[in-house]
């Protein structure tokens, strides 16, 4: 080990983390609001838009992110859309992870008992009231271990937008071994920040599930 | 109290090829109790969910009050808005009892009335905590779901229903998923509904019940209204077989 490596490129590093957290936080929460917007048309649509967004699932979920990256960076000023590495970055997370969670919402919202949603047909409320008020709060609840479980996953797809030049961890990690020839050292760094991120998740996700669940539980 | 009678003329009901409900005639008279028995898959739960149209018939007319429910002419489609107004004074009790488990009891039974009927929630809250009083359960308001007893649930669910003043109310095997024991609190609480002048039709296996609270008596099977007439005529003096046959393995079931 050699320290003073580490104190060279010790604030890149740092900094390329705090873009690998952004890049999560951002694609997650974009990737769930265009999954559940997904979700929802599902549920609602005739069978022709049904079809047309389970041929989007289909080719989101069935090609490799890096590829879709690389068409969407590449590809993407051919049709005029010229973004930026890190926006480019972002749409990409979004659109990759949108599927999944769509997926997710999905069989949550198939798993609300059809009684709950007939009582509320039942006195008359309407279906957008029966979207806010009943499907969507125990549907997420039935959710929430499978959204933290892919939201986990996706931190480690950031990795792959240093392909395009987003300076995150991976890419910095690169540079750093590269330059120096300290593969093991660098990449032993990205596994520790990684697996704090993960752990932390983790355990987040699992007090907020303990905390929105407490009401559910059958107590004898 | 306002009471709704139904009228049910010729409705028929199909899954695919099952023929569930064959050309069903029955009269609700109003503020009378009505119970539908009969053996299990016999179309009595399909039948009362016609009534508020949770179940789509596929021919004939339900009419409530005279209106008829879920489509404008037949084979017309009625608009969601005209059905959710009708469903609005028709109260129903499902077996599962089917309360949010999200809210508490008093959320569950303001509910409704703050979403579709409009009240301020300070007034629904009010409205809430009184029919929660009505059903003997005005200790137990802050109480979710899974901290009650299932009586105390189906009661809960209940007063969801009253609390929206309804002129029709619709049970659906109300005690079925109960303990023995848990039985009776519900049914006492049909009992002083029905007492009021409640229009009820019943679901149900609790042939007491059915002797001592309805009016009339319905007996189904294999999705034909096998007769109709007052409790004792089909408990006591039934005239055919297929009841006889039913009372027979009831009591059986029963007896110890």
């Amino acid at each position: 080990m050699d320290i003073a490596v580490f104190q060279q490129y010790g604030p890149a590093l740092i900094k390329g983390f705090g873009y690998t957290i952004l890049c999560w936080a951002l694609g997650t929460v974009f990737g769930m609001m265009l999954g559940l917007v997904i979700a929802l048309i599902q549920r609602y649509s005739p069978r022709p838009v049904r079809w047309i967004i389970q041929i989007y699932i289909e080719i989101i979920r069935g090609t490799p992110f890096l590829v879709q990256l690389f068409v969407l960076y590449y590809g993407g000023p051919l049709v005029g859309l010229r973004l930026d590495a890190l926006p480019a970055g972002l749409l990409g997370l979004t659109i990759y992870s949108s599927p999944y969670f769509a997926e997710i919402f999905r069989s949550a919202f198939r798993a609300v008992p059809l009684g709950q949603i007939e009582a509320a047909r039942a006195i008359g409320m309407a279906e957008p009231t029966i979207i806010r008020r009943i499907l969507l709060p125990l549907g997420l609840v039935s959710a929430l271990p499978a959204l933290v479980n892919f939201s986990i996953i996706l931190t480690k797809e950031t990795v792959i937008l240093s392909m395009i030049t987003v300076p995150e961890l991976m890419y910095q990690v690169s540079r750093m071994s590269t330059e120096t020839f300290r593969y093991l050292e660098a990449n032993l760094v990205l596994a520790l920040f990684f697996w704090a991120l993960v752990e932390t998740i983790s355990r987040v996700g699992r007090r907020f599930e303990a905390r929105i669940t407490k009401h559910l539980i059958e107590r004898t | 109290m306002q009471a709704s009678s139904v009228e049910i003329r010729k409705v028929n009901k199909f899954y695919g090829p099952f023929h569930a409900l064959k050309d069903i005639d029955l009269s609700i008279p109003p503020g009378k109790v009505t119970c539908l028995i009969g053996p299990s898959g016999s179309g009595k739960s399909t039948l009362l969910r016609c009534m508020n149209f949770l179940e789509e018939y596929d021919s004939g007319e339900v009419r409530i009050d005279g209106q008829l429910i879920g489509y404008d002419a037949p084979g017309k489609r009625m608009s969601g808005r005209k059905l959710r107004e009708m469903r609005r004074s028709i109260g129903m009790v499902f077996q599962q009892f089917n309360l949010w488990p999200h809210m508490t009891a008093h959320e569950n039974v303001a509910e409704g009335l703050i979403r579709v009927r409009g009240l301020s929630k300070a007034d629904a809250m009010t409205r809430a905590a009184d029919a929660l009083a009505k059903v003997g359960l005005a200790d137990k308001m802050g109480n979710h779901p899974s901290r009650l007893s299932g009586g105390q649930q189906q009661r809960v669910a209940i007063a969801r229903a009253i609390a929206m003043e309804p002129k029709l109310m619709l049970f659906d095997e109300p005690t079925s998923a109960l303990d023995p024991e848990l039985v009776g609190e519900v049914l006492n609480v049909m009992k002083t509904l029905a007492s009021e002048g409640m229009t009820m039709v019943v679901v149900t296996h609790e042939m007491g019940f059915a002797a001592h609270v309805a009016d009339q008596v319905a007996f189904l099977e294999k999705g034909e209204l096998v007769d109709v007439d007052t409790p004792s005529g089909i408990l006591h003096h039934p005239k055919d077989a297929r009841i006889q046959s039913f009372l027979r393995t009831y009591h059986e079931r029963n007896s110890f």
